[in-house]
């Protein structure tokens, strides 16, 4: 590949090359991850329990926890692997966490406002007004109910609560790329497919890592690639064929020793 | 002694005192100091003979061995007493710029800094409380300076000044009951409701902000105030000492709530003592904030004399660089069925340090009876501390005593949460920061709150990495 495809290839692209992570106590987690999400497409990165896909997502966001010691992130050909996460959101990154933390005191609705706002500098910004009511009617979408706009960020959410809220955040910051991690993990089937549907609709075209404990996520949403992460590295990548052979073999197949 | 001529009085404006004469003592503490700012006020025999017993009492007191440092105060450094109209007109060019600076970024008008400087006074509010004094007037309310107090009802104030805090409580006291000047005076007869917040923002002249003011307010049966004083922006004093005085009597029935916001330019001693007696079926309530003052030491009190008397403490103390808030609340049960609830929050930050002293004492016969004190504590870096100091003293077998404190670093999980959503790390601490204390600032009146919203914001500026 000549130096100026893959400068184009970049421009468009989320790109993590040969990514080396580990935690604050010095445990190294992945040994070198690479992946190139194109905008408009979807990955699903799988896994067993423990092979680092919750750190992969946490490390591409910026969490201080996690420290890179060697590979890059770009987004769109930018070089994020040193900002800080309020730097990469703002060059269109977004992570859906697993279990979002609770804050006291701090209105959700408020605090949507001003993330919508850091989110795009240069534009004008929204006013109080026409973000509540666009909102409340992605809360109606969302089947939240109205009183949301008063509730505090994820305090007292339920477990489907707190997985919707993160999708209805994706849906308002329209970031170009997210990351989505375990967003089917506690819900019952009516909730999963509730979630996948949403996912499904949003509008605007964003490239997707979807990480997935279980494949059933995937009947309802259809990834363009499956990578396999075990022990800190990608063991496979693939089409839809691969969920077929993990939902036949498991991930035994690719665990060594 | 020299006192300086009196000059015959010019000033016109506002609502003051008409006798505001330019009139000032040398610095320092005397008996012949105290006799003549009662003479000077032209008080009754009975005022003066309080006040010199309560200076005797002043110069007996040993200074507090416990709380914040005081060890800077020097009682020969300050002047005891200074007419309105001299104190009044401090010069806008001598106001500190980092408290001009704070005005002009939390968006004050410019006539109100001028009054919050002690430059002015603001004229705007004359005629609303012209026109809100006509209604407590009918109602029979009486809102009105304990100077004038003295001098228009004597009867009452005798009745009860000094009931509640006695000179001999501490060292503070007694000399605020030397030489106290200004504050509030407020009673409300029976039955009577007070609809709209009494505030002393409506009477602002230059005796409001004193540094030795006293408060007295008087709840008769089956009445309800809600009094609001302080500010959420920056007050400028020269002065270094601001030792007031609040006495708080709720009778049977009656509801009385108190909200104070004080924020002291930082040179500031701040060593105020509040106490309510609240009688049978009464309600009181303390709603206390403290953001300013280079040290402050400050325990609302609620005793609980009659059956079934209720009391509640929010206090709120923020503590930056060089900044000690020693602060809490206390809960005194002497009857059966009483019940007090103290919530403190406190945050930390830039090298500043927070104590909490909370005690609850509930006495031998106050059966039925329950407490409950939460004290929560956010610190913000590695700089900053703060400290608790729960106490419990219970004679009394039949209660329920409920405690929880917790003292918490600013949390990481939710900083990076708010981060990855593009806000910056300034603006996800002042968040948590404000929602920490939402529980308090959601109980001020809203023109309060969003100052010290942005107040808060403001004093997280550089405070991060």
């Amino acid at each position: 590949m000549d130096l100026e495809f893959s400068a184009i290839m970049n421009k468009n692209s989320l790109v993590i090359s040969n990514l080396y992570v580990q935690t604050n106590d010095g445990k190294e987690i992945l040994h070198g991850v690479s992946l190139r999400i194109k905008k408009g497409e979807i990955h699903a990165i799988m896994g067993p329990n423990g092979s680092g896909k919750s750190t992969l997502a946490q490390a591409l966001m910026g969490n201080p926890n996690y420290i890179i010691t060697r590979g890059k992130i770009k987004i769109d050909g930018i070089d994020v692997t040193k900002l800080s996460p309020d730097k990469r959101a703002q060059y269109g990154l977004f992570l859906g966490f697993q279990d979002p933390v609770e804050i006291p005191g701090v209105n959700f609705g408020s605090f949507l406002r001003m993330a919508v706002n850091e989110n795009k500098k240069k534009e004008k910004r929204i006013s109080p007004i026409a973000f509540r009511k666009q909102l409340l009617e992605q809360a109606d979408v969302f089947a939240f109910k109205k009183d949301i706009l008063s509730r505090n960020l994820n305090e007292g959410f339920s477990g489907g609560e707190k997985k919707k809220s993160e999708i209805l955040q994706l849906s308002l910051l329209k970031p170009v790329y997210a990351i989505l991690d375990e967003p089917d993990s506690g819900l019952d089937i009516d909730g999963l497919k509730f979630i996948a549907r949403t996912i499904s609709s949003l509008s605007h075209k964003f490239g997707l890592a979807l990480i997935t404990h279980y494949q059933r996520i995937l009947k309802f949403i259809k990834p363009d690639f499956i990578h396999v992460l075990v022990d800190g590295k990608i063991a496979e990548t693939g089409d839809y064929v691969l969920v077929k052979k993990i939902e036949k073999k498991g991930y035994r197949q690719y665990i060594k020793n | 002694m020299k006192i300086e001529p009196i000059k015959k009085n010019n000033y016109k404006l506002g609502f003051s005192k008409p006798d505001t004469s330019i009139f000032k003592l040398p610095k320092g503490i005397n008996k012949k100091i105290v006799e003549t700012i009662s003479y000077y006020k032209n008080e009754p025999d009975w005022m003066r003979k309080f006040r010199l017993r309560a200076f005797e009492i002043f110069e007996n007191k040993m200074m507090p061995s416990w709380g914040a440092d005081l060890s800077g105060i020097n009682f020969r450094d300050f002047y005891y007493f200074i007419s309105p109209t001299d104190k009044k007109f401090n010069n806008w060019k001598d106001v500190p710029y980092d408290i001009k600076n704070t005005y002009e970024k939390i968006g004050i008008p410019q006539a109100e800094q001028k009054m919050l400087a002690g430059v002015g006074a603001q004229y705007d509010s004359e005629v609303i409380y012209n026109n809100l004094k006509k209604q407590w007037e009918k109602q029979g309310v009486i809102f009105c300076d304990p100077d004038t107090a003295v001098q228009k009802y004597p009867d009452i104030v005798k009745h009860y000044f000094g009931t509640v805090i006695g000179p001999e409580d501490n060292k503070f006291a007694a000399l605020n009951s030397a030489v106290w000047s200004g504050g509030s005076f407020i009673y409300v007869p029976k039955n009577v409701q007070v609809t709209i917040p009494l505030q002393a923002y409506f009477r602002i002249n230059s005796a409001s902000f004193g540094q030795f003011e006293r408060t007295l307010i008087i709840a008769e049966e089956r009445s309800c105030v809600h009094y609001i004083e302080g500010c959420s922006a920056p007050i400028y004093s020269k002065e270094s000492m601001h030792a007031g005085v609040v006495e708080i009597i709720v009778k049977k029935g009656a509801r009385v709530k108190y909200t104070t916001i004080q924020n002291w330019s930082n040179n500031v001693y701040n060593l105020v003592t509040k106490r309510m007696v609240i009688e049978e079926d009464g309600i009181g309530e303390w709603v206390d904030g403290n953001i300013g003052s280079k040290a402050t030491m400050k325990y609302p009190c609620l005793i609980l004399k009659g059956k079934g008397a209720k009391g509640e403490i929010l206090s709120l103390a923020f503590a930056s660089n060089g900044q000690h808030q020693d602060t809490g609340g206390k809960a005194i049960h002497l009857a059966p069925y009483t019940t007090s609830n103290i919530v403190a929050k406190s945050v930390s930050v830039k090298g500043g340090k927070s104590s909490f002293r909370g005690l609850v004492k509930i006495v031998k016969g106050a059966h039925n009876s329950r407490s409950y004190m939460r004290c929560n504590a956010l610190i913000l870096d590695k700089l900053s501390c703060a400290q608790t100091f729960p106490a419990h003293i219970v004679d009394e077998n039949n209660t329920i005593l409920e405690h929880e404190a917790t003292v918490s670093k600013i949390g990481e999980k939710q900083l990076f949460y708010l981060m990855s959503r593009g806000l910056s790390e300034q603006q996800a601490t002042s968040l948590i920061v404000n929602g920490f204390i939402e529980p308090i600032v959601k109980e001020l009146p809203l023109e309060y709150a969003v100052e010290l919203n942005r107040l808060i914001e403001l004093s997280m500026e550089g405070a991060i990495g």
